[in-house]
This record gives structure tokens, C-alpha cells and sequence, in this order.
């Protein structure tokens, strides 16, 4: 049971500092944000997570790392319910946000994903105007009355993705146009747009260069002032620039979960251990 | 049946020259077959294509060219009185000979010219014949020969034969291209004559169009007006008719099934609407004209509204039911095609699902819905069964779907179908017509095609 | 980083529960139209098949009136030679119609007995020759023959559209012939049954409490037990006259009343009909049979004796042109175009030609038959080769693509491996890729026959659309196909001719379903993924 106790160490119960501690460790306790206790997730027969019980804290960078097929995106996906989508896929378990239990039958899957937004692994803006790409949430959720408005909400939001500057001359030509790394930045501009609570990243990078995987690792750092992040990367340098906290997952298993500087010096398990250090995956 | 029988005589003789190369091949190599460059069943082939192919190729040409040289020597032997006859009635008469000529026992005698013309006929037929077969297995028999010669160990039977056979498939690939020229040389060339008789102008944008042309030499109204705006009106409006059926319940169905249904439903429903594509349209016209046109009529003068037994809105809702399955289908590809991460991103920031369908997935599935509309469109204006069983004759310039209208396809059958004579205008008419429908349905394909090959681009 | 933190407005969520439940909804109603789509097509389908099934089933079931027929030698063979042309000769009708004065010694007149005949399919004398022709001992002989009755007489039985309601008689009656008309009575207000129905249904029927009949109105009757049945041409509540059309005993221990609607003048069979018909049923003469003829004979302008079996040889007969011409020359193109074709202007003139061709109207291909086939080539009208020559340049294209397809499925793999051993790319095709991509192809084959098979317009253009009554017996003999047959008939006027057409799309019906099953069949048994 001492496996479990770790695993359900929430950052308000951190206690033991670890001696080397960064700047943003060591900022005030955050507030639970995300509550996940006893998550199962099954795919038909098969199982792709088992038990997993974590807290995620508010306004800070929590990074889901671990060999490719560990369950860690299916779980992300758990967080804002697109597992729906997935005909043959039965989550169990309780995953609250703010308190309220996401997989209640009263809950209604459309509102959940306009307060947790999601990027993607591979950049995926729709074949249509800059523009009608950022407005589209807004106007879905009733959130637009008029040209102003719309402007301002598309102008802030491709402010905050760091995009304005490319692409203020240009928002009526599609999406598709972009380069990559600027089609990433204009979904989560996307995503921005409809004011969630918590942003969800699938491998945001994986599909990128070098200098554009830079521009939005920065830009998630500053996004964190704002908005809870949790980021799925297989990238443990990523994990380690980005996030404050790290939760690492191996076969469908939460092994380990804590602040980053502490699984990446001195985690507890003999398995982070040995892929922290290369060992397997 | 003699023709037949030439060609199986024909493919026994292959057969025949194939087992000999064989045997030959292997006996000129001592029967050591790695002494051979190629398989003795090259040998074989090599013989066989050679003894096949010259005399296949002659017999097709002999077939082809007899009629009209036996139909030659015929009006030669014809007394003077009957050569002169106007090119109808000599048609006429050799109809009646080719017709007397196997001794099926006509319901009036013939008489002594036409008997004597039939005797003709059936002599100069039975020479023919014979000599075709003569010829033919001359050359069989040379092309045999020439091909034993060729056979020696070291001959490259195998690369002869593939050849050849290369050049066959080549020669297959281009029926397609002459079924098309022929199509294109025959409208354009019964069409001109046509227009001989008939102004280009008149018939593109005359208001009336009844095409009865007289019986008689000279009698009134003699002429028949062939103006074809009237029939065009009809096909467009059986057409929109047709589509505002199909597209609305062709594109809701492949949504649904694309987007909602799971998977057990889509194993029954998807095949169960493509029976409904797989119904001849024979049956959809019988339906149109003995339950459609009734209940339509039925339901109009319940309505207080005078409906025409033939209207157009019977034939127009059968039409599109037909077409639903065309729609829904083509339209289930395209919206297949619309990558999953799209939706992802759509639903992600909290759309409903139909939010994503009508404002994410179709906006990027246009093109492609688009195309197979204008298939459908194009399919709709060329239906004819339907039409011909369930719409009117007389070209009237109405807009009222409780009208009787006729379209282009109906006149083209009813100008054709029963006594014609070729050269009237009545009949060319349908060719003017069909090369009308021709040009617009190929349009329409044309355009149609590539749009959807754009479409299948921009996400492959 | 370096910016000041963005700050993010709080935004507008105006009437969130009021905007989600409209959102629901929306989300609902768009659902409900997908599934109302499919419910209407596939409504329409089941409207289709069964308003056919409903329709055409009757034509598999004929009806047979059983006749005591005396063979009389004098009438067929008065010298008594049996030579097979005598017997030949012999005027059936004689022996036919003596046959039915048997069955009805009351019917005299000549007008009358006509009728009587009338009730038998015009192939009845046929029927009976053809019985003494196998077997002239019959001669001499009284014989019971289940003949085939008329169209009218089987669309009576099937339709069963005629209602009789029958009421039993109260009191004796009385019946007084004057002529040919007859004084009923029975007791007073004998009749007030039928006299209310009349003044309920048709009061203008009655003037001064005396009802007047007539063919515009439904038929009052008079049934005795002993089967005499008696028309009333007018009535009171208490007495009736009427005509005899079967002659009753003069004093029937009991009776009934009988209403037959609708009005003779509005069904084809009249009341006299309507009278045999009743009589030779009570007697178990009628019977209902399946229908052999439907299926042993080609067409004909009487619907009872109509056949599809000249229509099912002609279709069969073009396809088997069809076959031959498209498949091997579909298989070569495909090979070509697949397997060999460089990439370049021709090759793809030719890819987009075989798409375009594919789209083009059937009639169109038709036009081309008429014009080139039979006006260039001298083909023959109406004979199943020039059909199956149209009818395979139609399903040409449709080879190609399926057999494209189904070559371009097989992986390059194997292509490659059959190279490496040294196979020349012909053998390769030949040994390796055929035989892997063949069901695929045999599949997309077939469905290209099943549409060939449901083709009409083309066929109406090359004159399969004559009337033909003999079985064509070769590949030149004029012959029609079972979906231009289902036109014909589809045409006539006759009311039995619609059963017929029916039957006959049920054929067809069947004949494209075994072929889409074999392609099922064939793709799930054979279909690989690679």
C-alpha cells in the first residue's frame, strides 16, 4: 500500500523538500484542480489503465511522461472525455475538476471540453480562415455577440499564443497555409479562445522542428500564469524545461508521480529510475 | 450459327497448333528442355497465335463487310424497276428478302421479282459463306506453316508471345477510347444531317416542339417543329424535382451513418440502401407509374389541386429515390475522407457533435459533395425508363410539377421506338437530341470528377 | 517570458442552461433527421418490394375450371382412321362447346354459350387436341379436363373484389314466370332487408316505395338452395320481379338474398358470369393451380397464357454475349493499364475516358448500337448479339475500374518476388498477381452482369422491344430481355397484365439477387487484406 500512498501524494502533501529545489517548486502550494481517484480505462476486453489516482494542481505545468503505449495520452483523453468518442472505450473510476465528477451522468461532455481545451499531437486547424479558426469556439458557446467582440476575442487569444504578430495581416487566408509550428500555436490559440480552466497537450511538439518546438515551450510557460497545463510528451528534457510537475506511467500503471526536479534527481521507483536514465523506452 | 461454328472450327485448329509446337519444340531440342530458350508451351503459343490471330482477324473483317457487299450484288441482280425504287422502299424490299430468305413462311406470297431476289440472296449468301470459310483456313493453314518454321532451340518464342499478347492488352485498353470516338462520330454525323433539315438556331431555342412529321407525301403540318427548349424544361425540372429528394435524404443518411451509427446498424442499413441502387430501373418506373402517379393524384384532389396523371412530380420522386443511394453513398466516402482529427479538434473545445458535422466536417467535405451531387445531376438527366413509364409525350413549357412535361430521354424513345424511317427528320431529331444529352451529361461528369479527385488530394 | 502575463477577460457566457438545452436539442433534431432519412428510404424499399410482391404473387397461381368432356369419336374422328392428321384437324370448339352445354343444359342461346366459352382461355380447344393427340384411346371416352380459365374469370378468383353478402329468406317462396321475367313472392315484407339496404345506399334508386334496378347499381339477388339464381330488376318491401339466370325449381325449399357490389356496370365480369362462375365453384369445378404456363411459354396478347421463359432465354442469351465480349477485353485493359501502361498523356486519356464512359446514360450507348451496330455493321434488329455487343461496351468500363482495383490491391510484394526469381512481367502478372487479384475481379464482373441484366433503354434503341411470341434459339433469332418485357406489359392495357408485370419484376428480381449473393459470397470467402 505504500505505492499507492505515494501515488496519491497531491502536491499539498509534499512535504519532504528535496535539496535541490527550483524557483517554481517552490511557490506557493497550489490548489487541487484535478482529482483523479481509481481510473480504469478499458479498450473492449483490454485494459489500458490501471488504478490510477492523482491530484493536479492549478496554474502550473503538470507533465504525463513514460514509454510509448504506457496509457499516458488515453489517460490525458480521460480528463476532457474524448474517450467518448471512442465507441469500444469504458472509462471507471472518479475524475473531478473543481470538486465536480466529470463522468456524472449530469454532466454534459460539450460543456467539460469548453472549460478543458485540448491540442493535439499532429497541428489540426480547420480548412477554413485564420479568423473563423479562432472564432469558431466563441461563437459555438454563445460567446461572440458581435464583429467587436469576435475581433478582440481572436486578436487576445492569438496574442496570448504568441501568433498576432505572424498573422495579423493575414487571418483571412486558411489555416492551412501555416507552417507547422504556427498552425500549433494557432490551436491552441483555439483552444485559448473559449476561455477554459485547463489546456490538455498531446505531444503538442512531436510533429515539429527544434525552433518551433522552442517557441511553444515557451509559450507554455507563459500560459501557466493563466490556465492549469497538462502536457503528454515522450521528451524527458521537455518535461523537465516545461513542467513543475511530473507523472511518470508504465504499462497502463501511474508508477510515480511528483515535482519534476524530484523524479528527474531522486525518484523513488527502481522503474523511473531506470527511464529516466535510458534504460527502456 | 454457321459463324459461330467457323470460330470454334477456328479454336480447335489453335488448339491443335499449340500441341504440335509443343511437341515440335521439345523434338527439335531432342527432348532435353533445358536446351530450349523458352518452355516448349511458348513454342506452342507462338504456333497457335499465328495460326489464330491473321485468320480471326480476316473472318472479323469479312463479318463486318458482308452485309453491305451481299446487299450490293442483290440490287445489281434486281430488274430495272425495282433498282430504281426510292432508297426506303428498296430498303423495305431488302428487308423482306433477308427476311424471306432462311424460308420462314412470310404472311403474304411474294412476288416473282422479290422471289427471284430471295433466291439470289440465298445463293450468293451460301458462296460467300463457303469462301469465307475457305479463306480463312487458307490463312489459318499459312500462318501454321509459318509459324512451325520459326521453331528451333535457340528461337526466343517466349519474347515473341509476350509480345504479341502485350500488343493485344494494349489493343484492349483502346476499346474504351473507340467506344467513345464511336459514340461522339455517330451523334455528330446523324446530328448534321439533322441540322440540314433542320436550323441549329430553331432547334437550340424554338418554344415547340412536336416532332410528327406526315405519313403521307404532302400532308398538312407535314414539316413538325423541332424546337427544344420545351423538352429541355421538362428534364430540368423532373431533375430538380429529382434532387430535392435525393440530396437532402442522401446526405442526411450518409451523415448519419458516417457520423452516428454504430456499427451494427451500419452493417444492415448501408447495405439495405444500396439495394435500392440495385433495382432496375424498369421496376422504379413501373412503381412511379402504377403507385406514385396514383397516390400523387390522389393527394392532389384531396387538395383541391388538379394534377396531371402523368405529372411530373411522380416520375421527379421516384427519380430521386433512386438516386438516393448514389448520393449517400458517394457522400459517405467523401465524408469518411475528412481526417478524424478535425473532429477531434472540433469536439475538443466543446462543439456538439453536430455542431462539428454541419460547421467543421461538411464545410470541409464541400468539394467532394459537391462532385457527387453533379454525378447524381448528371445520372438524373439521363434515366430513362423511369421517365418513359411515368412522364408525359407532349412537350409543354409549364412550371407546375402537377403537369404532365416530357424530357429529352422520352422523346429520344419515342421518336426511335416503333416504325422509323431513317433521313426523316423524326428520327435524326433523336440524335440531335442524344448528342445534346451527351454533351451535357459529359460536362457535367467531367467537372464532377475532378473536382472529387481534387477533393481525394488535398487528403491523401 | 519577457511579456507581462496576458490578462484573459472573464468571458460572456450569457444563459448558459437556456443556450445548453437549446444546444441539446439542435443536437437531437439533427440526429432525428439522419435517421428519418434512412427511415424513408428504406420505407420506400419495403413500400416497393411489397406493394410488388402484393401485386405479382397472384400471377404464380392460375385458376382451372374442370369440364366433363365427351371425346365423341363422330366429332373427331368420324371415320375412324386415328391418323395423326385427322386428329389434327378435328374442330375442338365442337367438342368444347358441347362440353359446356353439358355443364349448363339452361344456356340455349347462341349469344349466350359464346359467353360460356368465353369463361375459358382461348387455348382450351388446344389443350383438348393436344390430349387426344398423345393419346388417341381418350377417343370414345367422358373425361374431366382442368382447363385454364380467361384473364377476366382468374382476376375474379385472385381479386376477390366482388362482394356477395348473402342473407337466408324467411317464409316460402313463390316464384311465377311470365316469359322471361319472374314474380317473386314470399310472405309480406320478405324483402325489407334488402329494400332498407338499397334506400340506405342509393335513394334515388327508390320512387313510391318501389326500388328500380339497374347496372349502375349494386346487384339484388335471389339464390334457391337447389342453386337457381334469379336477378330482381325492381322490388317492394314485399314482392320482387327479376330475370332468371339460373333456372330454379318452381318451388326451392329454401333461399337466400344476395347484395353483389360493385354495380355490373363497373366490373368486367357481369352478373351472368358472376352466376356460372358461383355455380361451377359450388360444385368444386374451380380450382386454383400453380402457374406452369408463366414459366414454359414467351409472350402472348392473351394474359393468361403470357410467359416469361422467351423473355428469360433472350436475357440469357445477352448476357452470355456480354460476358464474352466485356470480360476478357475488361481483364486486358485492366492488365494494361495496371501492370504495363508508362505514364504518360495517352495512358491518362485513356483512365479518364474509362471514368467519363462509365457516367455516361445508357440510352446514349444505345444511340451508338443503332447507329453503328445496325446501320454500319448491318448487325440484326432485336437479336440478342447486337444487345449483348451494347450492353458489354456499357459494362466495359465497369470491369476496368473493378478489375484496376482489384490488381492494384495486391501488393507490390508479391511483384517483386516473382521478378527476383526471374519470371518475366507477364509471368508475373499471369502466375502471381491474377490469380490473387481474380475474385476481386470476378466480383466487380458480376455486378457489372447484374446491371447488364436490369438494362432496358439501350435495348429499346436495337428493337428488343417487338413482340415476340417464340422462344429465340440462338444468338441472331429476334428476341426481347425480361426488363424490356416488364415495359411491354407494364404498357398493356389489360388489367391481368399488371400481376404479370408484376410476376415478371419478381423474376428478375431473383435472378439479380443470386447474382449479388454469389458477389457477396465470392468477396467474403476470397477477400484479403493486405
Amino acid at each position: 500500500m505504500s505505492e499507492n500512498a505515494i501515488l496519491r501524494a497531491g502536491p499539498s502533501r509534499v512535504v519532504a523538500p528535496v535539496p535541490i529545489v527550483s524557483a517554481a517548486a517552490q511557490t506557493q502550494p497550489h490548489r487541487v484542480n484535478i482529482a483523479a481517484s481509481h481510473v480504469d480505462v478499458f479498450y473492449a476486453a483490454k485494459q489500458a489503465i490501471v488504478d490510477v489516482s492523482i491530484d493536479i494542481g492549478e496554474h502550473q505545468v503538470t507533465a504525463f511522461i513514460g514509454p510509448s503505449g504506457c496509457g499516458k495520452s488515453t489517460f490525458l483523453r480521460c480528463l476532457n472525455r474524448m474517450n467518448d468518442t471512442i465507441p469500444i472505450c469504458r472509462v471507471t473510476g472518479r475524475i473531478a475538476i473543481d470538486g465536480e465528477d466529470i463522468y456524472d451522468p449530469g454532466m454534459d461532455p460539450v460543456q467539460l471540453r469548453a472549460r478543458v481545451g485540448m491540442v493535439f499531437q499532429k497541428p489540426n486547424p480547420f480548412p477554413k480562415a485564420i479568423y473563423e479558426n479562432v472564432a469558431y469556439g466563441p461563437r459555438i458557446h454563445g460567446m461572440i455577440g458581435n464583429r467587436a467582440e469576435a475581433d478582440e476575442i481572436v486578436e487576445r487569444s492569438l496574442r496570448a499564443a504568441a501568433l498576432w504578430d505572424e498573422v495579423k495581416d493575414r487571418l483571412d487566408e486558411p489555416g492551412t497555409s501555416l507552417s507547422g509550428g504556427q498552425q500549433q500555436r494557432l490551436c491552441i490559440a483555439r483552444a485559448i479562445a473559449v476561455s477554459p480552466e485547463v489546456i490538455l497537450m498531446d505531444e503538442p511538439c512531436s510533429a515539429l522542428d527544434p525552433i518551433a518546438t522552442a517557441r511553444i515551450e515557451e509559450l507554455i510557460d507563459e500560459l501557466r500564469q493563466n490556465y492549469t497545463i497538462i502536457i503528454v510528451t515522450h521528451s524527458m528534457q521537455q518535461a523537465a524545461r516545461v513542467s513543475q510537475r511530473t507523472a511518470f506511467f508504465h504499462l497502463g500503471v501511474l508508477v510515480e508521480a511528483g515535482d519534476t526536479e524530484t523524479i528527474f534527481t531522486n525518484p523513488r521507483d527502481g522503474r523511473t529510475q531506470d527511464y529516466i536514465t535510458g534504460r527502456f523506452g | 450459327m454457321s459463324n459461330t461454328l467457323l470460330i470454334a472450327g477456328l479454336l480447335l485448329l489453335m488448339t491443335m497448333a499449340y500441341v504440335h509446337g509443343r511437341r515440335r519444340a521439345l523434338s527439335s531440342a531432342a527432348g532435353r528442355r533445358v536446351a530450349l530458350h523458352s518452355l516448349p508451351s511458348y513454342h506452342g503459343l507462338y504456333i497457335a497465335l499465328w495460326c489464330g490471330l491473321p485468320a480471326l482477324a480476316l473472318a472479323i473483317l469479312w463479318l463486318v463487310l458482308e452485309p453491305s457487299i451481299v446487299r450490293w450484288m442483290v440490287v445489281a441482280s434486281l430488274p430495272e424497276a425495282q433498282r430504281s425504287l426510292p432508297s426506303g422502299e428498296l430498303g423495305l424490299l431488302l428487308n423482306d428478302v433477308r427476311n424471306l430468305a432462311p424460308g420462314n413462311v412470310a404472311g403474304r406470297q411474294p412476288d416473282a421479282a422479290t422471289a427471284a431476289a430471295v433466291e439470289t440472296y440465298r445463293t450468293l449468301k451460301s458462296i460467300v459463306f463457303w469462301a469465307m470459310v475457305a479463306a480463312v483456313t487458307a490463312v489459318a493453314a499459312f500462318g501454321f506453316e509459318v509459324g512451325r518454321r520459326a521453331i528451333a532451340p535457340a528461337f526466343r518464342a517466349r519474347q515473341r508471345v509476350e509480345r504479341t499478347i502485350l500488343w493485344l492488352l494494349v489493343a484492349a485498353s483502346t476499346i474504351a477510347v473507340l467506344t467513345t470516338i464511336g459514340i461522339v462520330l455517330s451523334l455528330v454525323f446523324e446530328s448534321a444531317r439533322f441540322f440540314d433539315k433542320v436550323s441549329p438556331f430553331e432547334f437550340l431555342f424554338g418554344l415547340e416542339w412536336s416532332p410528327q412529321t406526315a405519313l403521307r407525301e404532302g400532308q398538312v403540318g407535314s414539316s413538325g417543329t423541332f424546337g427544344a427548349v420545351p423538352v429541355f424544361a421538362g428534364t430540368l425540372m423532373i431533375t430538380i424535382i429529382a434532387m430535392t429528394v435525393a440530396v437532402p435524404v442522401g446526405l442526411m443518411s450518409a451523415i448519419y451513418l458516417a457520423e452516428y451509427a454504430s456499427p451494427r446498424v451500419r452493417a444492415w442499413a448501408k447495405p439495405l440502401l444500396e439495394v435500392l441502387a440495385g433495382i432496375p430501373t424498369v421496376v422504379y418506373g413501373f412503381f412511379a407509374a402504377l403507385t406514385m402517379a396514383p397516390a400523387i393524384r390522389e393527394l392532389g384532389t384531396f387538395l383541391g389541386i388538379e394534377v396531371a396523371s402523368e405529372s411530373a412530380l411522380a416520375a421527379g420522386i421516384v427519380m430521386g429515390v433512386m438516386i438516393i443511394p448514389f448520393v449517400s453513398s458517394l457522400s459517405d466516402d467523401v465524408i469518411n475522407a475528412v481526417p478524424q482529427t478535425l473532429r477531434d479538434g472540433s469536439l475538443a473545445l466543446g462543439a456538439t457533435h453536430s455542431e462539428t458535422v454541419i460547421r467543421v466536417v461538411l464545410p470541409a467535405a464541400l468539394p467532394g459533395i459537391v462532385g457527387s451531387v453533379l454525378l447524381a445531376v448528371s445520372r438524373a438527366i439521363g434515366e430513362t425508363m423511369i421517365v418513359v413509364m411515368a412522364a408525359g409525350l407532349s412537350a409543354r413549357l409549364t412550371a407546375n410539377p402537377f403537369d404532365a412535361v416530357t424530357t429529352v430521354t422520352v422523346q429520344i424513345v419515342s421518336l426511335l421506338v416503333g416504325d422509323q424511317e431513317f433521313d426523316s427528320a423524326k428520327t435524326l431529331a433523336a440524335f440531335a437530341l442524344g448528342l445534346l444529352l451527351f454533351v451535357i451529361t459529359l460536362g457535367l461528369n467531367v467537372v464532377a470528377l475532378t473536382v472529387v479527385r481534387k477533393y481525394r488530394e488535398m487528403y491523401d | 517570458m519577457t511579456d507581462a502575463p496576458l490578462p484573459i477577460a472573464s468571458p460572456r457566457r450569457p444563459n448558459l442552461s437556456r443556450r445548453r438545452a437549446r444546444r441539446r436539442a439542435a443536437e437531437r433534431r439533427f440526429r432525428w433527421y439522419g435517421m428519418a432519412a434512412i427511415g424513408f428510404a428504406l420505407l420506400v424499399l419495403v413500400v416497393l418490394i411489397g406493394g410488388i410482391v402484393r401485386t405479382g404473387y397472384g400471377a404464380f397461381l392460375a385458376t382451372e375450371i374442370g369440364i366433363d368432356v365427351a371425346f365423341e369419336a363422330e366429332t373427331i374422328d368420324p371415320a375412324g382412321t386415328r391418323a395423326p392428321a385427322t386428329l389434327s384437324d378435328a374442330n375442338y370448339r365442337t367438342v368444347l362447346r358441347k362440353a359446356l352445354a353439358g355443364a349448363f343444359p339452361q344456356v340455349t342461346a347462341q349469344r349466350d354459350q359464346q359467353a360460356l366459352m368465353g369463361m375459358l382461355s382461348s387455348s382450351a380447344d388446344f389443350r383438348l387436341r393436344g390430349m387426344v393427340l398423345d393419346n388417341p384411346s381418350v377417343i370414345g371416352t367422358t373425361q374431366r379436363v382442368w382447363l385454364k380459365a380467361s384473364a377476366d374469370i382468374d382476376t375474379l378468383r385472385k381479386a376477390d373484389d366482388i362482394a356477395v353478402a348473402t342473407t337466408a329468406g324467411a317464409g316460402a317462396l313463390q316464384l311465377l314466370a311470365d316469359g322471361a321475367t319472374v314474380t317473386l313472392r314470399a310472405g309480406p315484407g320478405a324483402f325489407t332487408g334488402l329494400f332498407a339496404d338499397l334506400a340506405a345506399r342509393r335513394p334515388d334508386a327508390v320512387t313510391n316505395g318501389r326500388a328500380t334496378l339497374g347496372s349502375h347499381l349494386p346487384g339484388y339477388m335471389v339464390e334457391t338452395a337447389d342453386g337457381g339464381l334469379l336477378r330482381l330488376t325492381s322490388f317492394t318491401a314485399n314482392e320482387a320481379t327479376g330475370d332468371i339466370l339460373l333456372a330454379p325449381e318452381a318451388a326451392p325449399a329454401q333461399w337466400f338474398t344476395l347484395i353483389v357490389s360493385p354495380p355490373e356496370g363497373d366490373r368486367r365480369i357481369d352478373d351472368r358470369e358472376l352466376a356460372w362462375y358461383r355455380a361451377l365453384d359450388a360444385q368444386g369445378r374451380v380450382r386454383t393451380v400453380f402457374n406452369t404456363t408463366l414459366f414454359t411459354s414467351a409472350d402472348s396478347r392473351e394474359p393468361e397464357l403470357a410467359g416469361v421463359r422467351g423473355a428469360v432465354v433472350g436475357s440469357l442469351l445477352t448476357l452470355v454475349i456480354c460476358l464474352l465480349l466485356s470480360f476478357p477485353l475488361g481483364v486486358m485493359a485492366a492488365v494494361y493499364l495496371e501492370e504495363f501502361a508508362p505514364k504518360n498523356r495517352w495512358t491518362d486519356l485513356i483512365e479518364v475516358n474509362i471514368n467519363n464512359l462509365a457516367a455516361v446514360p445508357s440510352i446514349v450507348f444505345g444511340l451508338l448500337g443503332l447507329a453503328v451496330l445496325l446501320g454500319f455493321f448491318g448487325m440484326p434488329r432485336s437479336a440478342p448479339f447486337a444487345g449483348g455487343t451494347v450492353l458489354a461496351l456499357m459494362t466495359l468500363p465497369t470491369i476496368i475500374i473493378a478489375a484496376r482495383a482489384a490488381l492494384g490491391a495486391v501488393p507490390p510484394s508479391i511483384r517483386e518476388a516473382a521478378m527476383g526469381m526471374g519470371a518475366s512481367p507477364l509471368q508475373t502478372v499471369l502466375h502471381h498477381v491474377m490469380p490473387l487479384a481474380l475474385p476481386g475481379i470476378l466480383t466487380g464482373t458480376i455486378i457489372g452482369m447484374a446491371r447488364a441484366l436490369g438494362e432496358t433503354a439501350p435495348l429499346l434503341m436495337i428493337g428488343m422491344v417487338a413482340f415476340i411470341v417464340d422462344v429465340p434459339g440462338g444468338f441472331t433469332d429476334p428476341a426481347t430481355v425480361l426488363p424490356v418485357q416488364i415495359y411491354l406489359w407494364a404498357d398493356a392495357p389489360e388489367r391481368a397484365f399488371v400481376e404479370k408485370t408484376s410476376a415478371a419484376i419478381l423474376v428478375l428480381l431473383a435472378f439479380l439477387v443470386v447474382m449479388n449473393l454469389a458477389a457477396v459470397i465470392l468477396r467474403r470467402r476470397f477477400e484479403r487484406r493486405w
